[in-house]
Parts: structure tokens; sequence; C-alpha cells
């Protein structure tokens, strides 16, 4: 039993890597393609032929106004990047500023960082597009603010907690003692050591993206039509449950897909990237 | 009939090279009351061997051969029929105190533990025990200790506390795994004493492990020495001590650092370096490392040949090594 | 011991209070004129003059928050402008759903992300243990509201065992409540256990490298008791972690399944006052919102002292 029994476990991880780069190979090419070309026009209105089942046409049928479903969601494929990573990004780039800061300053600067991103995490993602939207009004800026918000306290986390480990390293002692100062050190030495942690926890925050995007615009608060998108897609979706139910199937495998695809890429990184430096408690 | 006796064991463990082998022939014996150390470094296989006769070997792990106690086979024992023994009949004590304690349970109830398992005690009378068994190793106010966290404690005083836990249902063997070396010096000291003052007092047998000569030289009647998974030196202490028959015994006793040795004297060290489990050799483990390797040392093993009384030694070049310089 | 719940209640009313602050600048003095938003940019300025000294939204924006906060202290939250209602009967009928909603889900979650996780440890890289990885797997990357509308699509739609939607409200009897929100719940819950599931599992695993487990079973304790006696406890901290922010985010996600199934909780309360311009609603369920989340976390952070004997000392 025993070596057969450990067998299982490692052959999947490898191939979780694999299935992951190829789903999420598979989402970024399917938005690229769609910039060029789509098999008909999302946008186009053709009430006449609406709900219609896939057929040699319409690849995946038609939605309540006679859309073509399977360019949506090409198209849908666009939207979904978009937010993921401009609101990764906004969380990587100042939450990963935050974190280092906090880690090469430590004392008060340190606490009244960790403060807030504690306090940040008091408005989940949905809860600041609401208040977006109360304000400002529908639209994919709410996603990608709300989203972008909510990624920042979650980035610092990571940053700190990784860098305060390779703060504590020889090498880092040997810079300090030379005489360099703590921005010249977390350029140099803490931020390459932190780098394969902050890829991986960005993989998994676009996937959680895609995921909260789907979720606001299903919820009308987020895309705005005619953008197609695939948590609006849901939405009509359901409203024609009865009528066309299998509309309801694609959107959401497309999410899942992605979703899927992205966590799969962040978990065969965390394994092949192993930054023993950077892996702290 | 001798306590516990090992024959011919031997152990392969699957590493990410494939299969090693860890423990190979390991054989000896050890009689009610007795004292036995195994010394050797790390990778010698000793922590191996304890970790056998409890029968707390790693996934993957492959025991053959044959462990008696009492005239019981444990290699291939049933898990349930394991569980009685351990912590009952044969205790062990480890080399970490610091870690080896729930840190979310007062330590006199993981001491009752053991109690509450094997001799079905009562709550309040297995409590009453632990208090006791606290108080004669050494915990001051034991009464109040009793509900304090592992981390109120100093690694002494925790490593006291494992001492009572394995104690506690009057164990026939003890084994204890390198017990004092992650402690200050002069706490090695009072639990070594300890140790000893219980082993007598409950005529137990031990089974204690150490890369520490001196540890051994005060503690055991009689010593193994391990190389690579093979016993390649056992006998009574000071015989082994007064002359050692196996060029890895002197190797390991020539590196000891000397007091009073002469400014400028070099750190006598074997060369070379212990190899990885998967590239023993077939032959002698030491083969190659040692200065008086010949060809034949390298097909089979060197069978146990006799050096005096009880004192035993695997080498094929036993005269030149034991003729005198 | 004392000076750790002072030390965390005072953190818990600063976050409340920081809160607070915040929900306000973000609707109320961002905006401008929040009776400008209520109405509409092309309302007549007269309308909107009316609308504000109505709301009392000419005085100082001091005065306004310090009048918002001693209202919800009286547990008075003003009026609805939609439904011109109090609000706090408007919220204290769609926490009727809500809480149970959340509760119910809560529940289904821990049991099923629990047993899972353990299970899968227990089994570590055995078939079991790879199941339940790669289930969890797909679970976490699931829609939470896809996958109810694909419930709906089996149990309500092809099988008829369960309602589509709507709530006939408590007073229709326990069960046809509870029937209304068996579906919603375990959309809910399925996907949160995957996650659950998987972090019980690292952590249970973490803990059985530790040496006191090795200890325990030299002792004579079986793998199983080894597992419940020692393990568990000391997997307790990162899995009470977890949960306190699956509360949370369950709190948030009923906002969307109370939309999948046209229930009338806090979530819909919240989407229609959206659409309705009405900002005193939203600003008060966005605060009634944020303070649960912010709770959560206090209780969670006093589980820990609870759990693990050694924090409690650290703190003083």
């Amino acid at each position: 039993m025993s070596e057969l029994a450990i067998f299982p476990a490692r052959a999947v991880r490898h191939r979780s890597f694999l299935v992951g780069a190829a789903l999420t190979a598979a989402l970024i090419a399917t938005a690229g393609v769609s910039l060029v070309w789509t098999p008909l026009s999302p946008y186009v209105i053709d009430v006449p032929h609406k709900l219609q089942l896939p057929s040699a046409e319409h690849w995946f049928g038609t939605d309540s106004l006679g859309h073509d479903v399977f360019s949506m969601l090409m198209v849908g494929a666009q939207n979904s990047i978009l937010v993921g990573v401009i609101a990764v990004s906004i969380g990587l780039g100042l939450g990963t500023a935050l974190g280092a800061v906090a880690a090469a300053r430590r004392g008060w600067v340190e606490e009244a960082v960790m403060r807030l991103s504690d306090f940040a995490f008091a408005f989940p993602a949905i809860l600041t597009a609401i208040m977006l939207t109360a304000v400002l009004g529908p639209g994919i800026v709410n996603s990608i603010l709300a989203i972008g918000i909510f990624n920042i306290p979650i980035f610092a986390r990571v940053t700190r907690g990784s860098a305060k480990v390779v703060w504590e390293r020889d090498f880092v002692l040997a810079s300090r003692a030379a005489g360099r100062g703590p921005f010249g050190i977390t350029l140099a030495h803490v931020l390459p050591n932190i780098l394969s942690v902050v890829i991986v926890q960005a993989t998994i925050q676009f996937a959680n993206a895609i995921l909260w995007e789907a979720a606001l615009s299903y919820l009308g608060l987020g895309t705005q039509p005619p953008q197609p998108s695939w948590g609006r897609m849901l939405n009509d979706a359901q409203a024609q449950l009865f009528q066309a139910p299998w509309l309801a199937v694609f959107p959401g495998l497309a999410i899942m897909l992605a979703v899927l695809g992205l966590n799969l890429l962040g978990d065969g990184l965390r394994d092949l990237l192993d930054p023993r430096l950077a892996r702290g408690r | 009939m001798a306590l516990i006796a090992v024959e011919d064991l031997s152990l392969t463990l699957a590493t990410a090279r494939g299969t090693a082998t860890a423990l190979r022939g390991v054989g000896f014996a050890l009689e009610r009351g007795e004292t036995l150390g195994l010394i050797g470094e790390s990778g010698s296989g000793k922590s191996l061997t304890a970790l056998s006769l409890m029968g707390l070997l790693p996934e993957g792990a492959r025991l053959s051969g044959h462990i008696r106690f009492d005239g019981q086979e444990l290699v291939g024992l049933a898990e349930r029929d394991y569980c009685r023994l351990r912590g009952n009949r044969i205790a062990m004590i480890f080399q970490e105190p610091m870690t080896a304690l729930n840190p979310v349970q007062p330590i006199g109830r993981q001491v009752a533990e053991p109690l509450l398992l094997h001799k079905r005690l009562g709550a309040a009378s297995a409590r009453a025990e632990a208090v006791r068994l606290l108080d004669r190793v050494g915990i001051p106010n034991a009464r109040r200790r009793a509900d304090s966290y592992p981390h109120q404690l100093s690694g002494g005083q925790r490593q006291r506390v494992t001492i009572a836990m394995a104690l506690a249902c009057g164990p026939d063997l003890l084994i204890a795994d390198e017990p004092t070396t992650a402690l200050d010096v002069t706490v090695q000291r009072q639990i070594l004493e300890l140790i000893a003052d219980l082993v007598e007092e409950r005529g137990m047998a031990l089974l204690l492990i150490s890369h520490d000569l001196a540890v051994i030289a005060e503690s055991v009647e009689r010593m193994l020495v391990m190389y690579g998974g093979s016993i390649v030196e056992s006998g009574p202490t000071a015989a082994i001590f007064g002359r050692m028959a196996h060029p890895y015994t002197q190797g390991l006793f020539a590196a000891r650092p000397r007091l009073g040795a002469t400014r400028g004297t070099r750190l006598a060290t074997i060369a070379g370096a212990v190899p990885e489990l998967a590239d023993l050799p077939r032959g002698c483990p030491f083969a190659g490392r040692c200065t008086l390797t010949i060809d034949a040392c390298w097909p089979a093993p060197p069978p146990p040949e006799s050096v005096g009384p009880g004192h035993v030694a695997r080498c094929i070049r036993l005269e030149k090594v034991l003729a005198p310089r | 011991m004392s000076a750790f719940l002072l030390k965390r209640g005072a953190t818990f009313i600063a976050t409340l209070v920081a809160a607070s602050i915040v929900i306000f600048l973000v609707l109320e003095v961002l905006p401008g004129n929040a009776a400008q938003v209520m109405l509409g940019p092309e309302a007549p300025p007269e309308a909107v003059a009316a609308l504000s000294q109505k709301l009392g939204l000419d005085r100082p924006a001091l005065a306004r928050y310090a009048g918002w906060i001693a209202g919800m202290a009286k547990g008075d939250l003003g009026t609805s402008y939609a439904y011109d209602t109090p609000v706090a009967d408007l919220v204290d009928q769609a926490l009727t759903l809500t809480i149970p909603l959340a509760l119910i889900a809560m529940a289904l979650n821990t049991v099923l992300g629990l047993a899972l996780g353990i299970f899968a440890a227990a089994r570590h890289n055995r078939l079991g243990d790879v199941a339940v990885m790669a289930l969890s797997q797909v679970g976490i990357a699931i829609p939470t509201f896809w996958f109810a509308i694909l419930l709906i699509l089996l149990f309500a739609v092809e099988l008829g065992w369960f309602p589509a939607g709507g709530f006939p409200g408590w007073d229709a009897g326990l069960w046809p409540g509870l029937r209304a929100l068996i579906l919603p719940a375990v959309s809910l819950a399925i996907v949160q256990s995957a996650i659950l599931a998987r972090v019980t599992r690292s952590a249970v695993l973490e803990v059985l490298r530790e040496d006191f487990v090795r200890t325990a079973r030299a002792k004579g304790l079986t793998r199983g008791a080894a597992l419940r006696r020692h393990v568990l406890r000391n997997a307790l901290i990162p899995i009470v972690t977890i949960m306190g922010l699956q509360f949370s985010n369950l709190l948030v996600l009923t906002i969307v399944v109370e939309n999948v199934f046209s229930l009338p909780g806090l979530g819909k309360l919240i989407l229609n006052s959206i659409d309705n311009r009405d900002v005193v609603v939203v600003q008060d369920v966005v605060m009634l919102l944020a303070a649960m989340v912010v709770a959560v976390n206090f209780i969670v952070d006093l589980l820990y002292a609870v759990i693990d004997p050694r924090l409690k000392l650290r703190e003083l």
C-alpha cells in the first residue's frame, strides 16, 4: 500500500499546473480572439430568433433578445479579464507597497498599516460596490474600484508577512551592516524574494475578482448593457429559466472554468516556485 | 528470556530517490533492568531503530526481521495490539521537550492520559497519581503546577513532564532518544541523573540513544555503535571505551575535542561524510570512508567477530585495527 | 484576561465608529446633496430644496452624522423615502429572513466542511484525500448564484420538491418558511464548505506533523484518538479564523442569493433601495452589514483566547 499510496497526490499536483495553465491560456485566447473576430456580433438584436437552441448558426443558441450566446461569451471574457487585471493591479500595487513599508519601518507605521487593512476587511467588495452604486450609479467602474479596494488589505497582509521573514535573514542583516537603507534593501532584497508569493496571490485574487465581478453584474451593479458580461447573462437566463433552461448553463460554466483554471495555476505556481525564503508563518 | 530481543532487523523507506535501506541486520538483546546505549551520528539509524521498536515508523516504511518483546513478536503486530503496549509496557521520550507536549492541555492531564487509557483509572485517581509522578520527577509544587500549561515551563521542566508521562504506567522498557541534547549542560546532568534513578528504582530496562560519548559513558552498562544503518560494534561500555575495535568507533573517540590540548591542535575528524541512505554500499557501510578499506570490504557486510567477552565488532580487518600503532 | 477583553473591545468600538464615518462620508458627503441624488439629476431645484429641508440636509455634516449615530443608538433609523415607513421596521422585517438563512447556511457549511476536511486529512495522500481535494477544487470555482440557479432548475423546475422562490413568511408556519430557505441555504453552504474543507484539511495536516502528536501516539493512543484529543483543538485557530471570514462572506452573499430566490430579506431591501435612490435605507443597511461583519471578527478574536491558552497571557 505504502508507495502506491503516496503516488496519487504527486501525480495530481503536477497535472494541476498544466490544467490550470491550459484553462487560463484558453481564457486569454478567447478574449484575445474576440477582439478581432466572433462568429456573430454579440450586440445585434434579433428578436424573431430569440431563445433558440444551439444550432449550426448559433453555436450556443440565442438569448431573450436574439443575441448570439457564443459571441457574448467570447466578448464577456474580455470583460472578466479587464476587471480582473485592473482590480488586482490596484490591490497589488497599493497593497504590496503598504505591506513592504510596514515590514521595513516596523513600529507604529506597521501597526497603523495593519489596523487599516484589518479595518478594510470590514467592507467586503459587495458592500463597497453597493455604496458606490448608490452614489455613482451602476457601472463597470464600481466593480473595478470595489474589488480593487478590497484587494489592498489582502496584498498588504501577505506582503508584510513574507517581507518580515526576509528581513530576518542574514543576508539582509549583512546589507544593513554595510550601510544600505531600508528603501534600497526593500528593492534589492525583499521584493525579489517575495515575488513568487505575490505572484501566486495575484493569480488567486484574479480568480476571486472574476467571481465577484460576475456576482456584481448579476445584481445589476456592475457591467451594464450592451456590454456583455457573464454575470448579467446569468441574470437574463434566470428570467427565462422555464422557457430556455439551457441558457443558464454556458455563462456559469465559463465562469467556473476560468476561476478553476486560475486557481489551479496558482496552486501549481505555489508548488513550483516554492519560495522557501519568503514562506513564513 | 530477554525482555526484548531484536534479530536481523531491516528497514526500508520510500524516499524521493526510490526505496532506501535504513536499517540492515540490526540485532541486540536487552534484559530486564539492563541499560543499553546506542551511539552514532545523525543519519546512522539510531532513531529509526527506536521508532521500529515502538512501531511508529512513517508511511512507506517496511520492516523485516524480528523484535521479540517478552516473547511477543512485534514486527507485523496489529496496530490495536501495539497501542496497548505503547505507553504501557514500552515507553519513549524524545529529543525536543519544547514541542513534545500539547500546548493547549494542562500538563497534569497529559501525564494522566496514559493512566486513563491503559490502567483504567478514574479521573480523580489518575490525577492524584499524575501529581505524584510530577512530584517524583522534580516539578516543585506539583499539585498546583499540574494545572499549568507547557508554555509556562522551562525546557528542563518539560522534559521532566515527558519522563513522568512515560513512567506513568510502569513500563518494562524505557527508550530515551537523545533526551538531553536540546537542554542546557547543567540541566542535562540533572535529567540524566533523574533517568538513572528512576530506571534503578523501578527495575526498568533502558535504551539510551545519544551522539554524545560522555552521556553514554556515564549512563549505560552496555553500548552499541551504529553507522549507516548497521551496528558496527557492541559490548560492555567499559570494554569498548578501553579498546575500540571498529575503525569508526576509533574515529568517533578521536574526534572529541580535548580539554587541555595544546594550542593549535587541530580537531580530529573522520574524512568524508555519512552517505545518503540510497547510496549505502552493499558491504560494510563504512567502506570508502575507512582508512583501512580494502576490496573485500565492498561486496558483503562483515560478519560479527568477537573481540572480548560480550564485545563484538563487524570488521574484516580487526587485527590491523587492534594492532598497536 | 480582562486587559485582553478591554483591548479587543476598544478595537471593536473603534472599528465600528470608523466604519460609520466612512459610510457617512461616502453616502452623504461625497455626492454633495443627497436630495439631488434621490430625485435624480433632472429634478427641478425647488423640489430638491424642499426635500433637503424635509430631510434636514441643510444642517452641517457633523450635526447630521451625530444625529444619525444617536438615532441608531435609540433604534431610530429614520424614515424610508420610498416606502414612507420607519427604516427600523423594514430592517426588522428583512432580518427575520436573512438571519435564519445565514445561520442555516453556516451550520450546513460547518458540518460538511469540517467533516470533509478531517476525513481528507486522516486519509492523506490516499484516494479519499485526493477525491475531496478534487471536488473542493471544483467547488470553490463555482459561482454561488449560478449554483443556486442550477438547484432551482433541478429541484424546483424539474422535480418540484422546493419552491423556485419567494417566502411565505413565518406566519404561514415553521415548515413552509424553512422549505423556502433550504435551496438558498444549500447553495450558499456547498460552495463555502468546499473552502472550509480545504482549510480544515491543511490545518489538521499541519498539526499532525507536530511533535506532540508523536508523543500522544507513543503513549498508546490510536491514530483516531490522537486526532480527536490532541489535533483538533490545536487546528482550531486557523479554522475558526476562516469560519469568521466565511460568516462575513455569507452575510454578504445572502444579498446575491436572496436576489436569485426573490426572498424579501436584507439583500432585496438594499437592492430595491438603490433602485429607488433611497439613500437613508442604503446607509442604514450598509452600516448594519458592516457592523455585523465587525462583530463577527470580534467574536472570533474572543474565541482565540478561549481556544489557545497561550494567547491569554501574551496579551497582558
